[in-house]
């Protein structure tokens, strides 16, 4: 009766096929009890917060004293920075999603439009922090988040190839030449996208902006300025400056190459952020850290990027979620550790003081002093596609600038509608 | 008078009749019992564990609702068990369980796309409208303008919950959902901030834990006068004076803006809307019908691209299918000589690219291009400036080469497979009649050739159809297209731009993204189909 046997076997088979079939229909029967009060009366919460492996090995001490003094544990879950915006949308309206997630201040607008974000008071507390932090992460007059970290661009210079940074762009790039290099000055840009964020400190100087701001700094949508005189006299300095011009910008250097020919010593100036420093100083560069030069005139503002922690809106723990950011991340010891972690200056004003006695910090953060926030409206998604091939099409050259702008901005306002 | 009668005919009584099938069935299972009681345990042990497994998963979905969910795992698991204890049933004894992967793997996942594709999910429109309506009071919770921050400990009497705040004026005052704040004269300070309040219990951190959802939602009136608002406590003990901008009509289904009086009303498409079409940003998921697929097809913006991109598609698994087996029987065909020296080394070589993976030999490639400091304008073209991947045509030039250079060795392997099967003495016998070795190429081993390659052909098709990696890796789809609403670009093949419409940049349309998902399975399965039927006529050769 050997078929009978076989017959077994098969069944074996689908013992371990139907564990995977209800692992994969029930998997929510293995998710953290973590059921509103009267259910689970009386047992301690727990958090779960995403974060990316940098941040997770500074968070573990004050995930510890959190649940030494409060009972509740803090489960620390690593994420790959790149996934956790899209994870966090589609795993919060699950119920599944975490309570806290790290994430930039510029997703707030698209969180709050999914309403998958909830807002965090800091009260009397928003007064200890940086004014751009605050900025950032208030939206409609709310702040959705507890800022950690500030980040900005600025000019990164090889200090055996050139003495100073002049304050006007077309004295370093003349300074650039006389130093003999390859480049006389690198950005990373794209060849479709160019690169709207690196270059903004320049389009600043002209004096333009993306959107209008209203009195409290933050962004309205319905004042769509891009497309004003300023924007067009940045569109012509950029065919000016690209293929058919003095070709300083080039979008075939992508970012990899920029940070390769600056590591090499082929240029004596790198138009970007703290996270090529360390890199920089590895392949025996001396770096220093100066501010952006302007091409316009005016001045030259990057855009700030401020690394924040969301609440999720569907958390069932947001009382707890809400202790451990205002009264434990929002101190000066655990800012100061997620910044020796990051490199990032961090967004508490007293964190931010102790950190400045690093030369790099300190010059990022005085060009940080006069950045912007980066607009987190929804609306901003709307900007950034058509913006960037734009940028990339008037450093090829070959029309008119003026009228390729205008027409960008023509084209953003329709599908802002 | 009466004789013995005669015995009736044993006619068959319906129950005997039943007996017997009762009898038939109890020696069936007799039989499979005497089949050895341990192969029977082993049967009955598993069957109890996937039964316990499927009861408790119907439980547990039950509590959540999943009412649906929970019927399709009920129905599986009792055809399981009809299937394992009936005897007979063989080849369903057998294909159960690849059938269970199968439908959890394969089957589950297109239908849950397919309906994606008739709801609206996407950004704005992620969740439930009950979560939609959470999140927009949650939002529109003002704090009032420059007040003060309240120390607050809360309490309980009887099961209620009360906030006791202390005042910027140091004072303490106690209130709970249905009662305005008062003054609360006898409460006890502990480092002046009030704690206390006798004929209450003050709350410690893990109560406050175990009742947070409850108080995380307390509003308490701050007077009798509503416009005043309410306080509100996000963290236990600190409590804020807000004002509501929204209010919620449970009853009507309306949202209501108090401070201009608008009132938003459900219309119908997942969001809250004005009577003079103002939304409120944050929507839910609502099932919308044909409506993504009347969109892929009726918006100029999005048709336009659509329509390039589809063509774009067929050139490429064509071109790609065409020219790497042109080269790769070639090839197999000039190792196949007898003449030849060192075949083993050459054909060795010929597989190295096959063996790379597909993903870095594409990024290899995308550096190899790069207009100014790629190897190919550098050193092979002397420095010039040929924008490969920048220009529409050239990227999609650039795209052939590579995926020749990626796809040949496959078709040279199984083209030499294929000509070493076919019989020498066919070609003889074409030789002595007198034909050349073309009309012997074209008429005799091109044939026999195509009949067992041409299903190879048909899935080198549908791979290329869907070749999503070299595409993202090579060109990322660009160079973009300047008149499109969605972002897409020339080089882009449809399943790229799926991706791009449902993962990339701030506005994700997963509904339309799984709509084009449906129109490319349902083109590959077309295609498919005809191709193989056409094969058949092949195989009246042999």
């Amino acid at each position: 009766m050997k078929v009978k046997k076989k017959g077994a076997v098969a069944l074996g088979l689908l013992v371990a096929s139907g564990i995977l079939a209800l692992a994969g229909c029930s998997g929510s029967t293995t998710a953290q009890p973590t059921t509103s009060g009267d259910a689970q009366a009386a047992t301690s919460g727990e958090l779960t917060v995403w974060v990316d492996a940098d941040r997770a090995r500074a968070l573990e001490d004050v995930a510890k004293k959190f649940e030494q003094e409060k009972g509740v544990k803090v489960n620390l879950v690593v994420k790959d920075y790149g996934k956790i915006r899209d994870e966090f949308t589609a795993q919060v309206p699950t119920g599944k999603g975490p309570d806290i997630t790290i994430g930039g201040h510029d997703w707030i607008g698209a969180f709050v439009k999914d309403g998958i974000v909830a807002p965090v008071e800091l009260g009397d507390k928003a007064a200890d922090f940086k004014k751009v932090a605050i900025e950032a992460v208030t939206y409609d007059g709310k702040t959705y988040g507890l800022p950690y970290a500030i980040e900005n661009i600025a000019v990164l210079r090889n200090t055996a190839l050139a003495d100073s940074t002049p304050a006007t762009y077309d004295d370093m790039i003349a300074k650039g030449r006389a130093a003999g290099t390859e480049y006389p000055f690198v950005v990373g840009l794209d060849p479709q996208a160019s690169d709207p964020y690196h270059l903004y400190p320049f389009q600043t100087s002209f004096g333009t902006s993306v959107f209008g701001r209203n009195a409290d700094g933050s962004y309205d949508a319905s004042k769509l300025s891009i497309g004003d005189e300023g924007g067009q006299k940045f569109a012509a300095w950029l065919t000016a400056q690209g293929d058919t011009g003095t070709k300083v910008l080039n979008l075939n250097l992508s970012g990899d190459l920029a940070k390769e020919a600056f590591n090499a010593g082929k240029s004596p100036y790198f138009l970007t952020g703290p996270w090529n420093v360390a890199d920089a100083q590895k392949a025996g560069i001396d770096v220093a850290v100066d501010a952006i030069p302007t091409a316009g005139g005016g001045d030259a503002q990057p855009f700030a990027g401020v690394q924040t922690f969301f609440v999720s809106a569907k958390s069932a723990n947001a009382l707890i979620a809400n202790e451990f950011l205002v009264n434990y991340i929002a101190t000066a010891d655990v800012q100061t550790a997620l910044f020796k972690a990051g490199g990032r200056p961090p967004a508490l004003t007293a964190a931010f003081d102790a950190a400045k006695s690093d030369p790099i910090v300190a010059g990022f953060a005085k060009v940080g002093a006069n950045a912007v926030p980066m607009p987190s409206i929804p609306q901003m998604g709307s900007v950034w596609d058509d913006w960037g091939k734009t940028e990339a099409a008037l450093i090829k050259g070959g029309g008119d600038p003026a009228a390729q702008w205008t027409q960008m901005a023509d084209s953003i306002a329709a599908k802002l509608g | 008078m009466t004789g013995p009668t005669i015995a009736a005919p044993p006619t068959r009584a319906p129950e005997d009749r039943a007996a017997a099938r009762r009898r038939r069935r109890a020696e069936a299972w007799a039989e499979a019992a005497g089949a050895g009681w341990k192969v029977w345990l082993v049967k009955i042990v598993c069957l109890g564990v996937i039964d316990a497994m499927a009861v408790y998963a119907i439980l547990v979905l039950l509590t959540k609702d999943s009412v649906v969910i929970a019927a399709a795992v009920a129905l599986g698991i009792l055809a399981i068990n009809v299937i394992y204890l009936k005897p007979g049933l063989l080849p369903a004894k057998y294909l159960t369980p690849g059938l269970v992967f199968l439908f959890v793997f394969q089957i589950f996942v297109v239908l849950y796309c397919i309906y994606i594709a008739f709801t609206n999910y996407g950004s704005g429109h992620v969740s439930t409208k009950d979560d939609a309506v959470n999140a927009l009071l949650i939002q529109n919770q003002q704090r009032v303008e420059d007040s003060a921050a309240y120390p607050v400990s809360v309490l309980e009497k009887d099961g209620a919950l009360f906030f006791l705040v202390t005042t910027p004026d140091g004072t303490a005052e106690i209130g709970s959902a249905d009662q305005p704040l008062e003054a609360a004269s006898d409460a006890e300070f502990t480092g002046g901030r009030a704690a206390a309040l006798p004929g209450y219990t003050t709350l410690n951190f893990a109560q406050l834990v175990a009742n947070q959802a409850t108080i995380s939602s307390m509003a308490v009136p701050f007077s009798t006068d509503p416009n005043d608002g309410t306080l509100q406590t996000r963290d236990g003990s600190t409590a804020y004076q807000y004002v509501s901008t929204l209010v919620w009509d449970a009853a009507a289904g309306t949202m209501t803006n108090t401070q201009t009086g608008v009132v938003y009303t459900d219309n119908g498409n997942g969001s809250f809307a004005s009577a003079d079409g103002q939304t409120l940003a944050t929507g839910w998921q609502v099932w919308v019908g044909v409506d993504n697929f009347v969109r892929a097809f009726s918006t100029e913006s999005i048709r336009g691209p659509f329509l390039a991109v589809l063509v774009w598609t067929f050139v490429f698994a064509i071109l790609s299918v065409a020219t790497t087996f042109a080269l790769g029987l070639f090839l197999a065909i000039v190792f196949n000589d007898p003449r030849m020296k060192s075949k083993k080394y050459y054909r060795v070589i010929m597989i190295l690219p096959y063996a790379f993976p597909a993903f870095l030999s594409a990024l290899v490639w995308q550096g190899m291009f790069n207009q100014d400091f790629g190897f190919i304008n550098q050193s092979i073209l002397g420095g010039a400036s040929i924008p490969w991947l920048q220009d529409p045509l050239l990227a999609k030039v650039s795209i052939l080469v590579v995926n020749l250079w990626l796809g040949f060795p496959y078709m040279f392997l199984v083209t030499t497979g294929a000509i070493q099967a076919i019989p020498d003495d066919i070609q003889e016998a074409g030789r002595v009649d007198g034909a050349g070795v073309w009309q012997i190429f074209r008429h005799i081993k091109f044939p026999l050739l195509l009949v067992s390659v041409a299903p190879l052909l048909i899935s080198s098709f549908a791979f290329n159809f869907n070749n999503f990696n070299l595409i993202y890796m090579l060109t990322g789809g660009g160079p973009r297209f300047a008149d499109a609403s969605i972002n897409v670009g020339a080089s882009d093949i449809l399943i790229s731009m799926v991706y791009k419409v449902a993962f990339v940049g701030a506005e994700r349309d997963y509904g339309l993204a799984s709509a084009f998902s449906i129109i490319i399975f349902v083109l590959v399965a077309v295609i498919s189909y005809l191709s193989f039927r056409q094969t058949k006529v092949l195989e009246e050769l042999n």
